[in-house]
């Protein structure tokens, strides 16, 4: 299974609907920093809205890409955390320190703009 | 009586497979969506330990009745290494897999109760539960 990531302007925009196993989250991490390659993209936004669970190997693999992404001198930014996930996540020790969030697609978009725009 | 459900785990998928059997469950026992994240996500950390750490194993889901109040109850169990300081891999921030799992402080903060039957050489057992509010 392939998580579709679309290109808007200078933007990647991913929004994660299906359920991870890991070889996804894992297949999902490369294409993305391919994709940031081969368009040149100044941002990106990983939406979280569908997603209901987050454990501690998924949420390494997301925070690693957004490392990774910045590595490659691209930001991202992880939108649309629910509130049962950003719990669980809490309660078993991960913080996610050094990931930029935002509450929702359009608030993630909007602080990357600012963000590359100044 | 609930007949139990039993999961193997022999590969990655058999991981995601364990968590959605644990989301229909707790849903079912109509769980809110808090606990039913929680449940999931402990199933998904045992069933990863399983795979991790003894290649193969079983995760057991379970339905409780106990005066009037329903739980869900999950059991994993290998027969792999073992755990020779279990007091060890119950302290927060401790991890043997390079930081690959949150490990077993994280599960049991989610769950009800906790507990650990493990020997060396022996294999694991995990048995964790929530009840329903």
């Amino acid at each position: 299974m392939r998580i579709p990531i679309l290109k808007l302007k200078d933007y990647l925009l991913v929004s994660i609907q299906v359920e991870l196993d890991d070889q996804t989250v894992l297949t999902f991490q490369e294409d993305l920093l391919n994709k940031i390659k081969d368009t040149g993209a100044k941002g990106v936004v990983i939406d979280l809205t569908s997603v209901d669970m987050i454990d501690s190997f998924i949420a390494k693999v997301l925070g690693d890409v957004i490392v990774m992404t910045s590595l490659m001198g691209t930001k991202a930014v992880l939108t649309g955390i629910q509130p049962a996930v950003a719990i669980t996540l809490i309660e078993l020790g991960i913080t996610l320190e050094n990931v930029h969030t935002a509450l929702d697609l359009e608030q993630g978009i909007s602080i990357l703009s600012q963000y590359l725009e100044g | 009586m609930t007949e139990p459900i039993v999961i193997n785990i022999n590969n990655e998928f058999d991981i995601v497979l364990a968590r959605q059997k644990g989301r229909e469950v707790s849903k079912d026992l109509q769980f809110g969506g808090v606990d039913q994240a929680r449940i999931t996500t402990a199933i998904s950390e045992l069933a990863r330990n399983i795979y991790l750490y003894a290649g193969t194993g079983q995760i057991t889901i379970n339905v409780l009745e106990e005066n009037g109040r329903r739980g869900i109850q999950i059991s994993a169990f290998d027969e792999g290494p073992g755990i020779s300081d279990v007091r060890m891999v119950l302290q927060d921030g401790f991890s043997t897999s390079g930081g690959l799992g949150a490990g077993l402080p994280g599960v049991k903060r989610l769950m009800d109760t906790f507990d650990i039957d493990t020997m060396p050489g022996a294999g694991t057992r995990i048995t964790i539960t929530k009840w329903a509010r």
